[in-house]
């Protein structure tokens, strides 16, 4: 008796053609929704803020263009052409408009852009001149937090420039009672409030804009009821009319009501997911558990013969293909951090119910289907497991990664569950986590978890304590005092003496980074609250506030270290080699650090550093010259390396550092230190407040910024060049685990990952031959259990040759669909910067099968 | 684990310990490479391990020791980090070299350790040794990965100085006590790459010797460097490695026997 009907079903010609047509343009950026955002704006000067957006949201749902495209059976789109983008000047522009002219050559996530709407672009950027969330949120913050930020300790970009997004609605809610269901609860909710009431106007302004923003959404999908029943009429195709027609009844049903079948369950769904995306700029919209708040709509139509599983799994792979039809623009150091024109629409499959019970279902089988089907970035695909998750469901996802997709991501329930508990959310929401983004945990339609809130770069307080807190290395290097005045590291008598200085600038920082990330917070929740996407999100319509003003039964603001990997192998040779062997003086190893173990720096980098220098000068008043601006940049090629003998001596440094045990090892004593190491971030991190009335939690993971921001960092003592790209998330140095993954698995596992309950991420690659056949399946899967079993929260892998990757690189034209994992998400690699490419390429391929 | 027992104490020669391997037995394995032993196979791909003595071996440009005294404790450290993999995959940890019969004692003390901590125990041996060396060995491990090699005697000395009869009389011994066999066959041109020589062998397997499970394992090239890096000619010269569509030929001619044969471990 089998438990799951796995059919392993085709993928019917259509998918195959909504695919190619993603493709068919480069993605490009289109002026429509800011022309209306700013038209609504204009007419409502004066009034309450919650009110504005309502009105701006519903002034755009009335009037975005509308498309249909070609054999699509889900339908709704942001953009006129596929994968394009809206802009969202409300939050931030400039950058856009500077970066008008290169934003379609760039190397990471070029748009087209067209001159007109560049025209318009900047026609409607003279209104918003002041009015933006990040210049509130600059305004906000203290001049330290803006030094630390400019010196690149930490990034809070990602909210600082755009929307907050990472957010999981109730989208079971909205399929059950649709938003004419919503719009009955909110009104029930402001009849309660008397005139006398203190937050009278507040609640009820929030209400109301609940209302609007919900009989928006349902104006928007009678919009497409309508096309639908145009190109209905003008069609001559017997089939396509009677799918138009199909759609018509779909779109006028729905999400107004509830739906009646799979189909209109799935039409729902989408237009939740698009308008969210039309609302605001953030990402990370991420529809979790779809596997769990579908199901009951699959089994009805099944049960009552109304579906094929062969529809279901057609439309299911639309809606797959539809997630890659958004696109977002960043700017473009952003982009290299986010880098694959990724939305990180993470959907999770398996796991448990809210009552402890294992969860898989035919839809858990039919996701991973659909990711085979469609092998795209989008969604970010995940699969939950637990100790009682079905040894086929696993076999199942194993296949997926197999493909070499980068899909899925293997989540523990085991740690991510307590691990939630030990955050104060309870058990049944505990156990229906999904994840958010990247890979971050949290209780859906419950939570406003502002993950992702900044990068923190591990790295950099080491530098610091280096130069008793003046910035003299790395990329805005000019020796300006940014951090808490150490000791001299020269006159440091014990380790601990030097791991306290560490944890001291660290300490510091991190105040800058709440400082940084509390003022965008407060900025968002002033210029941009969302009554769309608040009205799915608990409990937002019973307290009357919007998710922004901390309407959220969960809050928390979770910021990512990295950097693990580097400082404690960092720490671990400056522990090893200065203080207990005496191998190396505190003042040698400085001196080679700053000297970048004796090797030149690249000739970009050197430009780049000459140019920042000689502005400096320029800007102090100083006499430049063209022999200045030459030697300068001979001096920072060089790092300071003036002869071959001073140059040996700072290689043989380097060369002693090699010889320290390295963390992803399975070296126990190394391992455990890394746990010491991790913990100095986040364990000060969890005593952080927010200002929506939650705590900071720490995650430990780079999405793709471990090369951008590793660019801006100088060497350091585990021997990394100056500007190398920094170790991934929780992974250990690239080349440095030399042990097979088993080995690796156990030293990451040494890790608190509980802790880190923002989500920790562990890269691995294999081989395409490490998993072939049945064996290697099996063999695969007991990998991960047993890393599970030691208690690693995540991990993700890249299936793909190297000599794969090297071609791709070369003729990136033959390997356009070749998706690779990047860091919490999958991208197409020809779509990656070259250094990003060549991160990957470098990570250790683990072929020992 | 218990240390104070003197199994634990018994030393034996090693040369490298590979994890995570998933070709020599079942699931995932540790393997252990002992030093030293009696056959020189002309294709071997681990010509550091023939020798008994510690040598030195040029790799990659720098000098590596190769060979090493150490531990049943020792080993059992680095075999017990695996364990979590062992449990998930049914593995364990095999025993493989140069030839593992070399040093008895230290071996089964090692698989001694192995059950009494609840590992899953392999031996990649060539059996070339006297029955009494074996039979101890009966109880210990759990499953036998053996060659054979060749059928004819003389070609068999001649490719790797030993002939066949003891090797082949210690394999039916161990079939009649009802190890636990698994046949592996090299495939290597110019020694044994026809079908007739590779259908007598699955003969002999499968009829004679009731085993229901062989591997052919193709020629490769990948110990070219470690001869080069012992200062030792290549003794294959460019021999190149068989393709897929003649190891698939001849697994379809051993299967042809009744025996289940997969090519590669």
């Amino acid at each position: 008796m089998v438990k799951y009907n796995i059919i392993d079903m085709e993928r019917t010609p259509r998918i195959g053609h909504l695919i190619d047509a993603l493709f068919d343009h480069m993605p490009e950026i289109e002026a429509d929704r800011a022309v209306l955002l700013t038209e609504s704006y204009k007419q409502t000067e004066g009034e309450p803020i919650v009110t504005r957006r309502a009105k701006a949201f519903a002034h755009i749902c009335e009037n975005l263009p509308i498309v249909i495209r070609d054999e699509e059976l889900i339908v709704g789109s942001a953009t006129k052409v596929a994968r394009g983008c809206q802009v969202f000047p409300e939050y931030s522009f400039d950058w856009l408009e500077a970066e008008f002219d290169t934003v379609e050559t760039r190397t990471a996530d070029p748009f087209h852009i067209s001159e007109e709407t560049k025209k318009t672009l900047h026609e409607v950027y003279k209104y918003w001149g002041g009015r933006t969330t990040s210049e509130l949120a600059t305004s906000y913050m203290a001049p330290e937090t803006l030094l630390a930020m400019k010196h690149n300790i930490f990034t809070p970009g990602n909210y600082f420039y755009n929307g907050i997004g990472h957010v999981t609605v109730n989208y079971g809610k909205v399929l059950k009672i649709g938003y004419r269901g919503i719009i009955e609860e909110a009104k029930a909710e402001r009849a309660k409030y008397g005139f006398e009431h203190p937050e009278y106007a507040s609640r009820t302004h929030f209400l109301d804009a609940v209302i609007l923003s919900c009989e928006a959404a349902i104006t928007y999908a009678k919009r497409y009821a309508k096309l639908a029943m145009d190109m209905a009429d003008a069609c001559t195709d017997a089939q396509r009319k009677k799918e138009l027609l199909t759609i018509a009844m779909n779109c006028a049903r729905v999400p107004e009501n509830g739906a009646q079948s799979f189909y209109e369950a799935c039409q729902s769904f989408w237009f939740i997911q698009m308008l969210l995306q039309i609302e605001s700029s953030g990402h990370s919209i991420s529809p979790g558990r779809f596997d769990q708040y579908m199901y009951p709509y699959y089994k009805a139509d099944l049960e009552a013969g109304k579906i094929s599983p062969v529809f279901a799994q057609e439309l299911m792979d639309c809606i797959w293909v539809k997630l890659n039809d958004l696109n977002k623009v960043r700017d473009a150091a952003s982009a290299e951090g986010f880098a694959g024109y990724s939305l990180f629409q993470n959907l999770i499959a398996g796991g448990q119910t809210p009552d402890g019970r294992d969860a898989t279902n035919d839809l858990s089988f039919m996701c991973i289907q659909a990711t085979k089907h469609v092998l795209l970035p989008m969604p970010s695909f995940s699969v939950r497991v637990w100790n009682g998750s079905p040894h086929e469901f696993l076999l199942k996802a194993a296949e997926l990664t197999r493909t070499g997709v980068g899909l899925p991501a293997y989540y523990n329930d085991e740690v991510i569950i307590p691990s939630l508990l030990s955050r104060g959310i309870a058990i049944e929401d505990a156990r229906n986590y999904n994840i958010i983004g990247c890979v971050e945990p949290q209780a859906p339609g419950k939570t406003d978890g502002w993950h992702d809130a900044a990068f923190f770069n591990m790295c950099r307080p080491l530098e610091l304590v280096m130069n008793a807190g003046a910035d003299k290395s790395g990329a805005e290097a000019d020796g300006v005092q940014i951090g808490p005045k150490t000791p001299d590291v020269t006159t440091m008598k014990t380790f601990d003496e030097f791991f306290d200085a560490y944890k001291t600038q660290t300490n510091y920082m991190l105040k800058l980074l709440v400082n940084a990330d509390n003022a965008i917070d407060m900025a968002h929740a002033e210029r941009c609250p969302l009554p769309f996407q608040s009205c799915m999100v608990e409990d937002c319509i019973g307290r009357g506030k919007s998710l922004q003003n901390g309407g959220a039964i969960y809050n928390f603001t979770g910021p990512q270290g990295f950097g693990i990997a580097n400082m404690t192998d960092a720490l671990y040779a400056v522990k090893t080699l200065v203080f207990e062997q005496k191998k190396l003086t505190m003042a040698e190893l400085k001196e080679a650090v700053e000297h970048n173990f004796g090797e030149d720096i690249s000739d970009k980098m050197a430009s780049l550093l000459t140019t920042k220098e000689i502005e400096r000068l320029a800007a102090q008043g100083k006499p430049v010259s063209e022999n200045t601006i030459k030697e300068t940049f001979k001096r920072l090629k060089s790092q300071g390396n003036t002869s071959d003998f001073q140059r040996a001596r700072y290689k043989k440094v380097r060369v002693l550092i090699d010889t320290v045990p390295k963390y992803g090892n399975d070296v126990e004593e190394v391992d455990n230190f890394a746990r010491e190491v991790a913990y100095t971030y986040s364990r000060p991190m969890e005593t952080f407040k927010n200002p929506r009335g939650g705590q900071y939690q720490a995650g430990l993971y780079p999405v793709s910024a471990n090369v951008p921001l590793g660019a801006q960092t100088g060497a350091t003592a585990d021997g990394r060049l100056a500007f190398a790209p920094i170790a991934d998330g929780v992974s250990p140095t690239a080349g440095k685990d030399t042990h097979g993954p088993t080995a690796s698995c156990n030293s990451v596992s040494h890790l608190d990952h509980g802790i880190a309950s923002n989500g920790t991420l562990f890269n691995m690659k294999f081989h395409p031959s490490a998993l072939e056949g049945q064996a290697g399946l099996e063999s695969f899967v007991a990998l991960i259990r047993g890393y599970f079993d030691q208690k690693g929260s995540h991990v993700q892998f890249n299936v793909v040759s190297r000599e794969t990757l090297i071609d791709a690189q070369k003729n990136p034209d033959k390997y356009k669909s070749l998706v690779v994992r990047v860091a919490g998400y999958s991208a197409l690699f020809t779509t990656l910067s070259k250094s990003l490419q060549d991160d990957i390429i470098n990570r250790t391929e683990q072929s020992r099968f | 684990m218990q240390t104070d027992n003197s199994i634990y104490n018994t030393r034996g020669r090693i040369f490298d310990i590979q994890k995570f391997s998933v070709h020599d037995g079942p699931g995932i394995r540790t393997i252990i490479f002992l030093k030293g032993c009696v056959l020189r196979c002309r294709w071997c791909c681990n010509p550091e391990s023939q020798n008994w003595e510690i040598e030195t071996m040029l790799q990659n440009g720098v000098k590596k020791v190769i060979g090493y005294e150490t531990t049943v404790a020792e080993v059992m450290k680095t075999v017990l980090q695996d364990k979590p993999y062992y449990r998930r995959s049914g593995g364990g940890v095999t025993l493989s070299g140069g030839e593992t019969l070399c040093q008895p004692e230290f071996a089964r003390a090692l698989f001694t350790a192995c059950h009494e901590n609840g590992v899953n125990t392999a031996i990649e041996t060539t059996l070339c040794a006297e029955w009494d060396v074996i039979e101890p060995f009966l109880p210990l491990i759990d499953t036998f990965l053996v060659d054979i090699k060749h059928m004819d005697s003389e070609k068999h000395r001649e490719f790797t100085t030993q002939p066949n009869e003891l090797i082949h009389e210690n394999i039916k011994k161990l079939a009649h006590a009802g190890a636990n066999l698994i046949v592996r066959v090299p495939v290597i041109p110019t020694f044994n790459d026809t079908p007739k020589e590779l259908h007598d062998i699955a003969v002999f397997a499968y009829e004679e010797l009731g085993v229901r499970e062989m591997h052919i394992l193709p020629y490769h090239r990948l110990g070219y460097d470690k001869y080069i890096g012992l200062g030792r000619d290549y003794p294959m010269g460019d021999l190149p490695s068989p393709d897929k569509d003649k190891m698939e030929m001849l697994r379809r001619i051993c299967a042809s026997t009744g025996i289940i044969c997969h090519i590669g471990g």
